[in-house]
């Protein structure tokens, strides 16, 4: 038995609409409406990486800028060094940020909770040193830039960092779509709510969160190569800057964690804010700080939650639900008393 | 001789860590969170330390008069106002509420003290030492603060074991709903509980900003040191945290003996290894309640 919600028709043409809008940008945008529209996607798709590892897998990480610093000099070192196209480069990076990420996970998954938030942490702080310190080859503190990108004219440069970036979101958006709607996304939900519930009824735990875990860091690495692509030159100061996770994590608890349209209004709230404090970092992080304080307590299901709430609306509907009439139809329940001879 | 006197330095220098790491074991013994602003604290406490020795014109270590019971009061505040709130919804909010306020610590830091380090002046004491052979010496300032470490994780292990309330607490770390049928509170103990870690947190601050300088974005450094004490030490346990400590401090001496730039790198390493070798440290005592 098939059971759509009317919204989820609202949520796909909705969809369909933004992306005919997106699509259409590189034939009329400008360079800066391009550029702002590339930040908006790598935030958001940051944002629901994020989101799928802590909001849906209760893997709450809060290292996620050492996996997004790694796929940045990855696509120096495949550009530069190895001579790859750089727009190849970014989604290789991401594959190469894959392979580093899961061996971490086998430290990692050794701590818990509020733990494994500060062990995510402390990797981050030593893929940091590990590639400033005394690494000459990847420019130390000062970093290096990428070159092999500025051959191309400006305005197709801009056109293809558009595209690139338009396909990475997708594909990744639309991966953590299924995934979610799929077995793995019940399983990692069971997890999240109770790890030795989930594997009582026979979830192979620790190979769920490791497959999230893993797709999680590696998009981010990839966001991380596009990122530092459309700037076209990678410090680690910037690239491993705690920052990072910090923008991702208030995105997400704003808009709503665990759901999929929260962080789209959170990304919007996160850039309006942003835009209204420009040249006011301190300030600005001040803000985002006191409302992702004040948003778990007064409402920890964010924004999207509490729309959610109040109106039983889905967009991107990834839960599964019972039909409305087989939970309390009046007319089952009379029928049902009706046979009951007492 | 050069490899003993580095880890000489290296037990001095656990001091301090031993005392970073004492707040973060006593939140997460009793409470199972951690504070992801711990660090910030220690910064903040700090310039608080530094703003009374300007203003009231006392020497730092006289300034823990007003800043320990101050800290006290605002751990208990933290604990009660905010902390307390979010209990039933497991980790995820203490972790993104500590989270939030470590950022608004650091930038509110940033605009008022701007971004230069700041050290708390001590006078003669910074340069006194005790002579141990012809060449090398033992600063006094990292005696007393590795003798003050010990003395706190005793005092506490004495509370713990020897009072009523000590109990109270014992059993709020066992189980906090079933201590609530015997007329302790929980919600109580548990800013208690945040109230010690954050006395604490004053004496550390004192002893850091004699002994280092210090800037509004330390805080996150102070933290993952914090933490790896704990989890080298093991979670929950008082003797475990001096033992993280002291070792975290030799790794980072004979890292940085070897090469400056692996001084933080070598303690990370030594975290990582305990972990991969001993996952629940080399102390364990807190049971995991999930």
């Amino acid at each position: 038995m098939t059971y759509r919600l009317r919204s989820h028709w609202i949520g796909l043409v909705l969809l369909a609409v933004s992306i005919a809008f997106l699509v259409s940008v590189p034939a009329w945008g400008s360079g800066y409406l391009k550029r702002t529209i590339v930040e908006f996607i790598y935030l958001l798709a940051l944002a629901q990486a994020w989101n799928l590892m802590a909001g849906y897998g209760g893997m709450l990480s809060i290292g996620q800028q050492g996996w997004l610093g790694i796929g940045a000099y990855a696509l120096v070192v495949l550009a530069e060094d190895l001579g790859i196209n750089p727009f190849l480069a970014i989604p290789l990076a991401g594959l190469v940020v894959a392979a580093l990420a899961w061996p971490s996970t086998l430290l990692l998954f050794r701590l818990r909770g509020a733990y494994f938030a500060v062990g995510t942490w402390v990797l981050a702080e030593v893929l940091r040193l590990a590639v400033t310190a005394n690494i000459d080859w990847l420019g130390g503190a000062k970093g290096r830039s990428v070159r092999s990108l500025m051959n191309y004219d400006r305005f197709m440069r801009e056109n293809l960092t558009y595209i690139v970036c338009l396909l990475l979101a997708a594909g990744g958006l639309a991966a953590i779509y299924f995934a979610l709607r799929s077995k793995t996304g019940l399983a990692l939900t069971a997890i999240r709510d109770s790890e030795p519930g989930a594997s009582g009824v026979g979830i192979k735990v620790l190979r769920t969160k490791r497959f999230v875990y893993v797709v999680a860091s590696g998009f981010t690495g990839a966001l991380g190569a596009l990122i530092y692509a459309n700037l076209l030159s990678v410090s680690p100061d910037a690239a491993f800057s705690l920052n990072w996770t910090a923008y991702v994590i208030f995105i997400v608890v704003i808009g709503g964690v665990g759901t999929l349209e929260g962080p789209i209004i959170g990304t919007a709230v996160f850039f309006l804010l942003r835009q209204f404090l420009f040249g006011f970092q301190e300030w600005s992080l001040i803000i985002f700080g006191g409302i992702a304080v004040t948003v778990m307590i007064v409402a920890p299901q964010g924004l999207w939650g509490l729309v959610k709430q109040r109106f039983d609306f889905e967009l991107l509907p990834v839960r599964r639900r019972l039909p409305a009439r087989l939970i309390t139809e009046p007319s089952a329940v009379r029928a049902a008393d009706r046979l009951d001879p007492a | 001789m050069t490899i003993i006197y580095t880890i000489i330095n290296g037990i001095l220098l656990g001091g301090l860590y031993t005392l970073f790491g004492t707040g973060l074991a006593l939140t997460f013994g009793i409470m199972r969170t951690v504070n992801l602003a711990h660090g910030d604290m220690i910064v903040f406490g700090s310039f608080m330390s530094l703003l009374i020795t300007r203003f009231l014109g006392l020497p730092p270590f006289i300034s823990l008069v007003v800043l320990i019971p101050a800290m006290f009061l605002v751990g208990q505040v933290l604990q009660h106002a905010l902390l307390n709130r979010t209990l039933q919804q497991g980790v995820m909010p203490s972790v993104i509420m500590t989270f939030g306020l470590s950022v608004i610590l650091q930038n509110a830091m940033l605009l008022s003290f701007s971004a230069d380090r700041a050290s708390l002046p001590i006078g003669s004491l910074a340069t006194m030492s005790l002579p141990l052979s012809g060449d090398f010496a033992i600063g006094v300032l990292p005696l007393i603060n590795l003798a003050t470490a010990v003395l706190v994780l005793y005092l506490l292990h004495l509370f713990f074991r020897c009072t009523m309330m000590g109990r109270a607490f014992r059993a709020t770390s066992d189980d906090p709903t079933t201590v609530e049928l015997m007329g302790v509170s929980s919600r109580q103990m548990y800013a208690l509980a945040m109230g010690i870690a954050f006395a604490v947190i004053a004496v550390s601050a004192v002893f850091m900003g004699a002994r280092t300088n210090f800037s509004p974005l330390d805080g996150p450094a102070r933290l993952i040191f914090a933490f790896e004490v704990v989890i080298i030490g093991g979670m929950g346990s008082l003797k475990g945290v001096l033992a993280g400590g002291l070792i975290l401090g030799i790794a980072q001496a004979l890292g940085g003996a070897v090469n400056p730039a692996w001084f933080q790198l070598a303690g990370h390493v030594a975290t990582l290894l305990v972990l991969a070798v001993r996952p629940s440290g080399l102390f364990p005592e807190t049971i995991d309640r999930t």
